[in-house]
Formats: structure tokens, C-alpha cells, sequence
């Protein structure tokens, strides 16, 4: 069956309060997951006491001010810090979003921090996103044409590339992925919703011209069809995407394609 | 303990090259239901109050037999399809999936042959 409580191990305890120095102005709380593989602990949640009048707006400031000037042991992933790369993706006030590009001022109350749902966690706010890399790697996101390449480059319309808006975005931070209560329980067989949508960048590119192929791959009980349109991935995508219209279309083609 | 790599992993044993079917199914009962499901409704409705003698004499007429047999259908095949998928969704011991999924298609078609046997022992029965 599948597992609906944590593991016993994995039960997260209350941790250490790190208050903020006298005289700081703005306080907010801000209780971030915490686990370390070397000591044998059960993850807790430390409390540190952050003045946003003196860190920067977004919540990734506020983790880095606490790493830099509290707790140098606090781990993330960061590198763009302007929503491009998607390092920063993590579960910021119960919803999957980057921390470089949510603003603390639009959370009310404590600011809860937790690693990606529903993945190994490696330490702290790294979650262990091998599996999804590798399902990314498994829909063989590349240009795919046995028509000799041009001169220049492979010519494309207007329109035909217009159908690409709204996927070529994606980042592959995987927040809709782990956003996916039927990735949580079949993630080890069902490809999810980031994956899907790049499948779908590169059934619909005009260029590409392995479209049945990948339809092929992917037309499976679990790779595919266990999306049961539950739509987390398209409410929590920080890029305002919609991986569930893009599982949707796929679904459609292969309908399309029978007859 | 497995040291496959997780590309080996994720591949597995390769697609079913099945499920849109499944799929298809799922929608197309539910598209029949729909004004299936309105017109039972509303016939229970204008029966209300009616004796035993007419609501039997409601069903053997063909056409209403013929419609009550098609909700039949439609209900415990989509039942059943959606049943699957749940069972698919949470149950993840092969012998314990298994087991569920035959109980789903048993139960499904048991009391679906009820309904479509009662449907017309009234028709023919008189």
C-alpha cells in the first residue's frame, strides 16, 4: 500500500530557536526543515529570527542572510537568484515555488520552509532529484529529424513555433512534479508533470520528426495515464506554466492517432 | 539494495504501448452517462407514487428496457475502469493488486449481469 504517514525516521521534531540579535527592528519567523545524514537525527524544524528590514525582499535572502550571518550549516541549492535556473525550488508556506523570485512579504505568519515533498532529501533543502533526471533524460529531449540537416538552420513558421510558448519556459525545477499526489505514490513508473511537458515541447515541434516514437514511449497505463488531472502541477508552477493542458494534448494525440 | 543506474530504473521494462484505450473508454461511458443518468432520474421522478403494476409495465416496454440495459452497461464499465485506476494508484503489492483487481472486474460484471437479467425477465417475463 501506499504510505500516507512519514516513517518513523522521517518524523520531523521541534528544533533550536535562533533568535535575532537586541535591537533588530522587523522580525519575522522563519522555521526551516532541517536534516542531517551524518548524525543519526530525526529532521526537526529550527526556528530563526530574521529582520526583514535589514535582508533583501525575497525568501532566498532571507536563507542566505541566515546562512552567511546565523547558522553556516543551513544547506539549499541557489545559483540564478532571478528564477531562471530553478536550484531554489523548495516548499515555501505548503506551496512549491523558487525562493529566489517568492516574496517573504506576501507570506502571513511564520514562514514555513521544506524541502520538495516526496523525495529522498540529501541534506537539509536538497532533495535527491535523480529520478526525475533521469526521467527527463528518458524522453530524449532533443531535436530528432533523419532529413539531412540545411545549410542553415531547420526553418520553422511562425505559427509552428508559436506552439512551442508556454513549454520552452519550463525550467525543469520539478516544483509541479513533487506537487503531484500521483508522482508521490507511482513517481517510480509515472514520468510527471515537468516531464511530460517537455515531451510535449518536442512532440510538437515542427522540426522534430519523431512525434510517433514518442508517442510510442509514452503511451503506457503509468508513464502517462496515471496523470489524473489533479491540476497541483499547474496551480504550484512558479513560471505560470500548464504542464496539465500539456498532458491533456498528449492524451488527445494519442486519441487522434488511432483513427 | 539496487546499484542499477536510475536511467536503467526509469526505463524498466519499456512502455505498454497501452492505456488510451482505457482512457477513451473512461470518457465515452461517461459522455453516455450523462444523459442516461438525466433520463432515469427524471422517469423515477413522473413515477413517484406509481404502483408496482406500472412501474413494471414502464420497464417492458422495449425502448425503456433497451435504455435501462445501456445504463446498466455504462454504469459498472465505468465503474470499473475507474475502479482500476484506484486500485492501480494505491496498491502497489503485486499479489494484494491482483487480487483487487479481479474483485473490481467480478464485482463489475455480477451485478451488472444482475441489472441487465432483471431488465429482462421483466421484458420477456410480461
Amino acid at each position: 500500500m501506499v504510505e500516507f504517514a512519514l516513517p518513523k525516521n522521517s518524523k520531523v521534531r521541534k528544533g533550536k530557536t535562533h533568535p535575532a540579535p537586541d535591537g533588530a527592528g522587523n522580525l519575522r519567523n522563519f522555521k526551516v526543515y532541517r536534516w542531517n545524514p551524518d548524525d543519526g537525527e530525526n529532521p526537526r524544524l529550527d526556528t530563526y529570527q530574521v529582520d526583514v528590514d535589514a535582508c533583501g525582499p525575497m525568501v532566498l535572502d532571507a536563507l542566505i542572510k541566515i546562512k552567511n550571518e546565523v547558522d553556516s550549516t543551513l544547506t539549499f541549492r541557489r545559483s540564478c537568484r532571478e528564477g531562471v535556473c530553478g536550484s531554489c525550488a523548495m516548499n515555501i508556506d505548503g506551496t512549491n515555488t523558487l525562493a529566489c523570485t517568492r516574496f517573504i512579504s506576501e507570506i502571513a505568519g511564520d514562514v514555513k520552509i521544506y524541502p520538495l515533498p516526496h523525495e529522498p532529501v540529501v541534506k537539509d533543502l536538497v532533495p535527491d532529484l535523480n529520478r526525475a533526471y533521469a526521467q527527463y533524460a528518458a524522453i530524449e529531449p532533443w531535436l530528432k529529424a533523419e532529413t539531412p540537416a540545411p545549410e542553415r538552420e531547420r526553418p520553422q513558421s511562425a505559427e509552428e513555433r508559436a506552439r512551442l510558448d508556454g513549454l520552452w519556459e519550463c525550467i525543469l525545477c520539478f516544483c509541479c512534479t513533487t506537487s503531484c499526489p500521483s508522482y508521490w505514490w507511482n513517481g517510480d513508473r509515472y514520468l510527471g508533470p515537468a516531464v511530460l511537458l517537455q515531451a510535449y515541447r518536442w512532440i510538437v515541434d515542427s522540426r522534430d520528426e519523431a512525434a510517433g516514437e514518442r508517442l510510442d514511449a509514452l503511451e503506457d497505463p503509468f508513464r502517462l495515464y496515471r496523470c489524473h488531472t489533479i491540476m497541483n502541477c499547474t496551480k504550484t508552477c512558479p513560471k505560470n506554466l500548464n504542464p496539465a493542458k500539456a498532458i491533456a494534448e498528449i492524451k488527445k494525440l494519442m486519441v487522434r492517432r488511432r483513427g | 539494495m539496487s546499484m542499477r543506474s536510475p536511467l536503467g530504473r526509469v526505463r524498466g521494462l519499456g512502455s505498454a504501448r497501452e492505456g488510451v484505450g482505457h482512457w477513451w473508454a473512461a470518457r465515452m461511458t461517461a459522455l453516455a452517462l450523462i444523459p442516461l443518468a438525466l433520463w432515469f432520474v427524471a422517469s423515477v421522478v413522473t413515477l413517484t407514487g406509481a404502483d408496482y403494476a406500472t412501474v413494471r409495465a414502464w420497464i417492458a416496454s422495449p425502448v425503456v428496457a433497451g435504455l435501462l440495459v445501456l445504463l446498466v452497461l455504462m454504469t459498472f464499465t465505468h465503474a470499473a475502469l475507474g475502479l482500476q485506476e484506484i486500485v492501480e494508484d494505491y496498491i502497489h503489492h503485486e499479489g494484494a493488486k491482483l487480487a483487487a483487481l479481479l474483485a473490481v472486474k467480478a464485482f463489475a460484471l455480477l451485478l451488472g449481469l444482475t441489472g441487465v437479467l432483471a431488465v429482462l425477465t421483466i421484458l420477456f417475463g410480461g
